[in-house]
């Protein structure tokens, strides 16, 4: 009895209580993921009818087979996120703590995404209806439709969002101020700096092999968004304060390189900035705008798909969840690309997938 | 005052340890410390500290194990128990892992239940072992015109019996978790790709044969030990 709680403090085998069930699933989910095989096998469709049979031989079956005849990008989009959110369901709802709190905390982002999307969605005058099919069903809560009501933030704020899990992360951000475009981008950011240094923390407090790999993970994606914010601001309206507010801390640019990032002018100082950096400097190398090269959004995705593989060679910590969401989004992602390039006929760039094992 | 920061200190890591382990786990373990920790206040105000002697329980172990106070339960319980412990573990680590990994690649069903056999022999060694040292058991009858060497042999085979039980039970406790966590690994392993569990497979023996190395020893122990009354 007394080994038993040592065991759970110290060993691994007590990780298996509780989620080795999930783990298994989890790794058999990634087990199918498509390869490289399958990859070109779906460039060398001619109609979205052949891909859709080349996809039934794959781990997706006939996820299709009830779709009208001519198919379309979009219905196809749709239905790969549906067999995602049910996978993820299906682990959601088997899980206990702490591993109900990961999962939650993963769909915060989702919820983020969504709540912006209906503010705007409502600033430019589109109805609830038009617009709840667009938000992804990973991030949806009670009462999200109520976001329409709101106009400035405060009202937002006490009307909604100060019920869900999201409240926490509001802050300082909370203004009387009306919500237009650029306020709402800058919530959107704040929020999401929030959620990502809360999300570290909590990983960081679970310890073992979970810190190890999810904060690597984490990290990469607070550099990948001060990187992306700041090079989305040149030429708008954004100070340089501002900005430096919206840079999330938990990465290994903090603080050094956010302070950098916040002097920085053009995208020249950006690259500076990453050469000290010596993973960073590798992504903003192959870069560059010329067709033929890889665009930076490209290596950045190269670079995450690469961190979430690794996840997988540990056993027995919540990382393996994270990084299958994030892998078959990924996947989808590239059948839609792919999707679109034979749909509308342009396949000189079929071939910028991101392949992921 | 250095003795209670200390002691406040202790409470306040256990207080972190009771948020991340399971509760009914954290509540039996306190129990457990409070029922110590009261029979060692009993012990103080009763001025009996001297009971709480590691000395004594070394030198009365043979006693218990020989029968002299007709008392015949001492290392039999020590090695089945330990034996056994984290044998469980092993199997429960290994079984989940292979019903996650068979809904998505089914055919591992049947050839992963080798990882349970394997975390049950070592099991079985403690059964082994429980049925020699019965074997050794006998009675002792206390009487004045006894020989001391005979004594001596008895009591000599009581601590043989308590090493041997030691021992076999602590081997195999660890070696059954490390065979019950490799074969989670072989399981999930073989769901991926086929040819990988002969290989892993391999690992697991060379784990298995740890518990072996603990099951000699332990025999190598028992072998001197005699009781009785005859020499």
């Amino acid at each position: 009895y007394i080994f038993l709680f040592f065991q759970e403090k110290m060993l691994d085998s007590a990780f298996n209580i509780d989620f080795g069930y999930l783990e298994g699933i989890c790794r058999g989910f990634k087990n199918g993921i498509l390869k490289q095989t399958d990859y070109l096998n779906l460039v060398q469709c001619e109609t979205l009818d052949d891909l859709k049979l080349h996809l039934q031989s794959t781990d997706y079956g006939n996820f299709l087979a009830n779709e009208a005849s001519p198919l379309q990008v979009s219905v196809i989009d749709d239905k790969l996120r549906e067999k995602l959110v049910a996978e993820f369901q299906h682990v959601r709802n088997h899980a206990v703590e702490p591993l109900t709190l990961f999962l939650d905390y993963i769909t915060y982002g989702y919820m983020i995404d969504n709540i912006v999307l209906l503010i705007t969605g409502a600033l430019h005058q589109r109805p609830i209806s038009e617009l709840m099919p667009k938000c992804h069903p990973l991030g949806t809560f009670e009462q999200i439709e109520a976001i329409n009501v709101a106009s400035t933030s405060v009202e937002l704020y006490n009307a909604v969002l100060v019920d869900t899990p999201l409240a926490e992360f509001f802050g300082e951000c909370i203004s009387e101020q009306d919500l237009d475009e650029l306020n709402i981008e800058i919530i959107r950011n704040t929020l999401y700096k929030a959620y990502l240094e809360s999300f570290y923390n909590y990983c960081q407090s679970l310890g073992g092999a979970t810190a190890d790999v999810m904060c690597e993970i984490l990290a990469f994606e607070a550099d990948r968004r001060a990187f992306i914010i700041t090079l989305n601001s040149f030429g708008t309206e954004l100070s340089k304060e501002d900005r430096s507010k919206l840079y999330p801390t938990c990465g290994k640019l903090y603080p050094d390189g956010l302070a950098a990032l916040a002097r920085a002018d053009d995208p020249e100082n950006v690259k500076q900035v990453a050469e000290f950096y010596a993973e960073y400097r590798a992504l903003f190398e192959g870069a560059g705008n010329n067709p033929g090269d890889k665009t930076l959004e490209d290596k950045f995705f190269e670079h995450e798909v690469k961190l979430n593989v690794n996840a997988f060679l540990q056993q027995f910590h919540y990382g393996v969840f994270y990084a299958y969401l994030k892998l078959k989004e990924q996947e989808c992602r590239n059948i839609v690309w792919i999707s679109e390039c034979i749909a509308q006929k342009h396949r000189a760039k079929i071939d910028n997938y991101i392949p992921i094992l | 005052y250095i003795y209670i920061s200390f002691l406040s200190d202790k409470f306040r890591f256990l207080l972190k340890m009771g948020s991340r382990i399971k509760s009914y786990l954290y509540y039996g373990l306190m129990l457990y410390i409070v029922v110590l920790a009261a029979i060692t206040l009993g012990y103080i105000i009763t001025g009996q500290v001297q009971r709480l002697d590691f000395g004594w329980l070394l030198t009365e172990i043979s006693s218990l194990l020989l029968g002299l106070y007709r008392n015949r339960f001492g290392s039999f319980s020590i090695s089945c128990w330990s034996c056994t412990n984290f044998n469980f573990s092993g199997i429960y680590t290994t079984g989940v892992s292979i019903i996650g990994g068979g809904v998505r690649a089914p055919r591992i069903k049947t050839k992963n239940l080798i990882s349970v056999i394997f975390c049950e022999a070592v099991a079985i060694y403690g059964l082994i072992i429980a049925i020699i040292l019965g074997g050794i058991l006998d009675e002792y009858p206390i009487n004045t015109r006894m020989d001391s060497r005979v004594y001596e042999q008895n009591l000599m085979s009581g601590y043989f019996m308590f090493g041997c039980g030691v021992t076999v039970g602590l081997t195999n406790l660890f070696c059954g978790l490390a065979v019950g966590i490799v074969g989670s690994s072989a399981a999930l392993a073989d769901a991926a790709n086929a040819s990988l569990f002969v290989r892993i497979l391999i690992v697991e023996i060379f784990g298995s044969a740890i518990g072996l190395f603990g099951l000699i020893v332990g025999i190598l122990e028992i072998s001197k030990a005699k009781m009785g009354e005859q020499f």
